[in-house]
């Protein structure tokens, strides 16, 4: 079986492959792209199944790696290369499995639309480079898979780049990763110089020992600008709302459940570097505690079905992130792959109710979809059930894993902040679903049920939504946590008490969406007009987007224009000021050539005076 | 290959074919345009040729070629190329080869044009495979002469007139060649005073040890002369006119190559043979290519003209060749030599798409546009390649070369370093403005007669695009090349540490 791990480099290449296809000769055919794609993706599932297989039957602290040098000189090694150990073998699985059912569902979702081969050229890109992201074995090697997914990101943001807020949304996804990344970059540099080598395990091992917080600190935090970016943290957060301008499957692949993921892999990745300054956790920690509590807040009152959901992938990123920071990275994993089975999910049933509806986002304008649409309705039930953290759904596992990491570790706000996040997004999502799928409203739509090749993906996820967790439950002994774990990971032995109470908490926050939203018996309305001022605040984000488009306009456009000013003016003036002096000279000088012999005579004369006086006075003081 | 005269070859046939082309009828536009092609490709082939064969195992120049020419001065032709010239060399000939085919829809005085561009090709290559220092600087003032011409003869006249900017471009180029004859000749005498004999062979000027104070001098002169050419700041204002007046071709060899003779030279001729006097002006260096990166990529969000944006940007990039010159360690100059040829086939391509859009649209502001990727999916794809490795994007070219130049150019200077990286902050906004602004949004029904690339006008698309993604994706193929020339440069003249002025 190590032949399955030699030959492993494929899976990220099969996906590249098809891109190339796709793009050089299948653009035309739209249906043979589809299927190039597919199949593609598609074997890369396959291979990653049978690499899974082989790593979860194997030891624990076994790698396996291969590179081939890529770019190399005296003093600087990026290789290109693959590094199988758990942490990449459970994330081959999860982003080769939504990935394929993404695709398959395109196929319904992106049906008769213009750009249908180009999309799944896009697709494919994303898929390879996110797979070899997946598998670096280094640092230089991740920088670069992790820009090409941050493009392959921004071309499927602006995939119908007809409308304007698609193309604006685009260009604030990347443009905000480039900050996200420009620190990033900045702590890569930092580990070439300090420790020589980009090589996960070589840094690795020369971390063992190794106590310079000074050196380590501001490493660990420049690194950190990356998640920030990619993972969509406070304050770098504002792009990913935005990038609801996709299609919504892209969404449900991109925006939900891998590429934004890739911040807390990267933190999980280099676990060893960060659990090294206790500062950088805290930090980590904050950030991402923070930004779970400030998503979920502004989830509240959105009422666009896509931004609800993405404002709750915020929350959960946040979520993911506090627990790394708490040292918890065998939950944090734990709660990534869970939350991609069903944040997955629920972004697809979302766009099978906005394909039925004809691209209505709006949830007051829905109503009455269980009827209508079942299969759709039930999933997504049971995506809000596991990401609300009803026992014995996959979200409830892995977000008692994080609550219990919190409360063990002595974070004890942090604990009381998740259980309060908990509380809300049980609170959002079933505001969502009693107002969009069982509230009274029909506006006279006329939606029905998807097509098998919609719906099929949604039961698969749907299953795995209820299923993933047991990976990590006390009935299977937590094997994933005899996997995934890291020196300085700790963990903690399963607590009644903690998981009671966070069921409790989930299943009070469905119950006051039930009065509120259902029966109706506090009227929604009335508690909007009298906490105004905190929902103008929420439903505004904040104004987040206002204040950093004014930072935008008056530094960054402001400067520009003073920066051009100063090259016009001062710079050109300068030379050409140049230029007019040496042709103003010639103009002047020019009346003293003015042909006539007098003239010359004149000047003749005056310059043997000159020498004669100058000769006379020499020698004048030379007597004297 | 023995004695073959490549070298020889791939420069000249460029002027062949000029003569040729002086000498068919003014009708015969057919026979002009395939003439001008066929002559450019076969240098294209011949130098594809001198890349593969190039022993790396063996660095040091090769191909050498060397005739006695003027003996009371030493002065030799003299050709031969190493690993940093190989590239540029390249270069030259992907860039030549498709600046023909961006002018393919040239209509009036095609004998002229043609004729001055290929003398214009020679010109450049001449500099990059000179191995003596005459030959370097008659190949250089070459140049001056056809790029004036064409600029006054088949420029575009917008913020500035064509004779403004033909004007600018020459008397700049004129200036910084003023700086660089003085230092030619004070070190010609100098080396003379040591060596007893007339040289002017790189190499033999190369091993001499000049008086520290007079390579402070010497090396100041170079910098100010190739720093004007290499668009540093204060000295880049010819760059942003000069481009935005001059015909598509000129502004693609411009921009691509004939700015890059100025880091060639730093490198080849100011550190290899003045070493202490550029680790003395390294730190001046540095500091005006961080302005160059900050202040003109900040100009770049401003502008609202496509050759200006481009032109500011290209020399906010040069920033980054700049400071990776200045740091002096092998990482950060093979960087450097990575990014002037990245730079080049970026430009080039940028370039060529500018100018056959202004051909069929007659204006370049930003804000006439949108959607263009619509009516003109294969223009929107040049676009996009030229606009993303423009702003550094991995799997392009450029990425490898200001990803080495960071590494290297961080070990010397921290913060200098650290305001140069957050140009890709500024590349990013301000080329996905301009792409978005120009290519999405909503169709414009006024553009819906323009047509797509077709024929001639993909070629240079075709070459271009894949030179920055064959380098980008495997980009060891050039870089050993590179560092295979640097490394033996940097062992030659020994260890040097940074210091000097401050």
């Amino acid at each position: 079986m190590q032949n399955i791990l030699q030959i492993s480099w494929i899976i990220p290449v099969l996906p590249f492959l098809a891109f190339a296809c796709i793009g050089l000769f299948l653009h035309r055919w739209p249906k043979a792209a589809a299927a190039m794609s597919i199949l593609a993706i598609g074997g890369s599932f396959v291979l990653s199944l049978l690499v899974a297989l082989k790593v979860f039957t194997g030891d624990p602290g076994q790698v396996f790696e291969l590179s081939a040098r890529w770019l190399s000189m005296p003093g600087l090694r990026v290789d290109m290369g693959i590094m199988i150990d758990p942490l990449t073998a459970v994330m081959l699985i999860v982003v080769t499995t939504v990935a394929l059912l993404v695709q398959i569902y395109s196929l319904g979702y992106m049906d008769k639309d213009p750009g249908f081969a180009s999309y799944f050229a896009y697709q494919s890109a994303f898929a390879g480079s996110m797979l070899g992201l997946v598998v670096a074995s280094n640092f230089g090697q991740l920088f670069v898979f992790w820009e090409l997914v941050g493009i392959c990101s921004y071309l499927l943001i602006g995939f119908w780049f007809g409308k304007d807020s698609a193309k604006n949304a685009a260009i604030k996804a990347f443009v905000t990763n480039r900050v996200g990344d420009f620190g990033f970059l900045l702590g890569i540099l930092f580990l070439t110089i300090v420790f020589g080598t980009l090589n996960f395990g070589e840094l690795s091992t020369q971390l063992i020992g190794y106590d310079n917080i000074a050196v380590l600190l501001p490493i660990s935090i420049l690194l950190f600008f990356g998640p920030m970016g990619k993972s969509a943290q406070f304050p770098l957060h504002v792009w990913l709302p935005d990038a609801m301008e996709g299609p919504t499957p892209v969404s449900a692949l991109i925006h939900a459940a891998t590429m934004v993921a890739a911040g807390v892999y990267l933190i999980a990745r280099a676990f060893f570097i960060f659990s090294h300054t206790p500062q950088a956790m805290f930090f980590i920690a904050v950030v991402g505690g923070f930004t779970a509590l400030f998503a979920a807040s502004i989830a509240l009152v959105q009422n666009d079905i896509k931004r609800i959901l993405a404002y709750s992938t915020l929350s959960q990123l946040g979520y993911m992130v506090m627990a790394m920071g708490i040292g918890a990275m065998t939950a944090g994993m734990f709660h990534l792959m869970t939350h991609a089975f069903f944040k997955s999910l629920l972004f697809l049933a979302a766009g099978s109710v906005i394909h039925a509806l004809h691209e209505e986002q709006d949830i007051w304008k829905m109503g009455q979809l269980s009827q209508k649409m079942p299969v759709t309705t039930w999933t997504f039930v049971i995506g809000a059930l596991a990401l609300a953290g009803i026992p014995p759904l996959a979200g409830f596992w892995s977000k008692d894993e994080i609550l219990l990491g919190a409360y063990v570790g002595g974070y004890t706000g942090l604990y009381i902040l998740g259980s309060l996040v908990a509380f809300m997004t049980a609170f959002y999502m079933f505001r969502l679903i009693f107002t969009a799928f069982f509230g009274s409203n029909t506006n006279g739509h006329h939606a029905h049920e998807s097509a098998p090749v919609m719906t099929v993906p949604l039961i698969i996820l749907a299953i795995l939504s209820i299923v993933a967790g047991f990976v990590g439950s006390p009935y299977m002994n937590n094997i994933f946590g005899h996997f995934i774990t890291a020196p300085g990971v700790v963990h903690h032995e399963a607590n009644l008490g903690i998981m009671v109470i966070s069921s409790l908490i989930a299943l009070a926050g469905i119950v006051l969406a039930w009065i509120i939203y259902q029966r109706k018996i506090i009227n929604h309305e009335s508690l909007r007009q009298r906490f105004s001022g905190i929902y103008n605040l929420l439903s505004n984000k904040y104004y987040l987007d206002e204040i950093y488009a004014w930072l935008i306009a008056v530094f960054v456009d402001g400067g520009a224009r003073l920066l051009e000013w100063v090259d016009l003016k001062i710079v050109n003036g300068a030379i050409n000021g140049l230029a007019f002096f040496t042709g103003w000279s010639g103009r002047t000088l020019r009346y003293t050539e003015d042909g006539q012999v007098q003239t010359y005579a004149l000047y003749l004369f005056t310059g043997v005076v000159i020498i004669l006086i100058t000769a006379l006075m020499a020698v004048f003081t030379a007597i004297v | 290959m023995g004695d073959f005269p490549i070298l020889s070859l791939t420069l000249f046939i460029p002027v062949i074919g000029a003569i040729i082309i002086m000498i068919l009828p003014r009708e015969q536009e057919r026979s002009i345009k395939y003439l001008a092609a066929i002559s450019t490709l076969i240098s294209l082939v011949l130098s594809l040729l001198v890349f593969c064969r190039y022993d790396m195992t063996n660095a040091g120049m090769q191909f050498v070629e060397s005739i006695p020419w003027v003996k009371d001065l030493g002065v030799n032709y003299a050709l031969g190329v190493d690993g940093i010239s190989i590239p540029l060399l390249l270069l030259t000939n992907l860039i030549g080869f498709s600046a023909v085919y961006a002018s393919w829809q040239v209509a009036e005085r095609i004998k002229e044009f043609f004729a001055l561009l290929l003398l214009l090709i020679t010109g450049v290559m001449g500099t990059f495979v000179a191995t003596d220092l005459f030959i370097f600087f008659l190949f250089y003032e070459v140049v001056v002469i056809p790029i004036y011409l064409l600029v006054i003869m088949f420029g575009s006249s917008k913020r500035v007139t064509k004779e403004y900017a033909g004007m600018k471009l020459t008397i700049y180029l004129l200036i910084g060649s003023a700086f660089l004859l003085v230092g030619l000749i004070a070190l010609f005498i100098k080396a003379q005073a040591i060596l007893g004999y007339p040289s002017m062979d790189i190499k033999t000027l190369a091993g001499l040890n000049y008086p520290v104070a007079f390579q402070i001098f010497a090396y100041s002169l170079m910098a100010l002369g190739f720093g004007t050419l290499l668009s540093m700041v204060p000295f880049h204002a010819w760059s942003p006119d000069g481009y935005a007046g001059a015909p598509t071709a000129v502004s693609m060899i411009h921009a691509g190559v004939l700015k890059k003779i100025g880091g060639y030279g730093l490198i080849r001729i100011g550190l290899f043979i003045l070493p202490a006097g550029a680790k003395y002006i390294a730190p001046i260096i540095a500091l005006l290519a961080i302005g160059n990166v900050v202040y003109a990529g900040m100009i770049c969000l401003s502008q609202k003209d496509l050759k200006y944006i481009v032109g500011y940007s290209s020399v906010s990039h040069m920033g980054y060749v700049l400071i990776g010159i200045a740091s002096l360690n092998l990482i950060s100059i093979n960087g450097a030599v990575m990014m002037m040829f990245a730079h080049g086939v970026m430009a080039a391509l940028f370039f060529a798409m500018i100018g056959n859009l202004y051909h069929k649209s007659h204006t370049r502001n930003v804000a006439d546009f949108g959607g263009l990727a619509h009516q003109m999916p294969r223009l929107a794809t040049g676009f996009m390649l030229a606009g993303l490795s423009s702003l550094g994007l991995p799997g392009t070219v450029n990425f490898i070369g200001e990803f080495t130049i960071f590494v290297g150019a961080f070990r010397n200077y921290q913060i200098l370093t650290i305001i140069a990286i957050s140009g890709i902050i500024i590349t990013a906004v301000y080329i996905l403005r301009t792409l978005g602004n120009l290519l999405f949004g909503p169709r414009k029904p006024e553009w819906d007669h323009l047509q797509d690339l077709r024929g001639p006008e993909m070629v240079p698309l075709l070459v271009l695009g894949g030179a920055i993604l064959l380098g980008g994706i495997l980009p060891f193929t050039l870089m050993d090349l590179i560092n295979s020339g640097v490394g033996q440069l940097l062992t030659q003249i020994g260890p040097i540490q940074i210091g000097g002025i401050f």
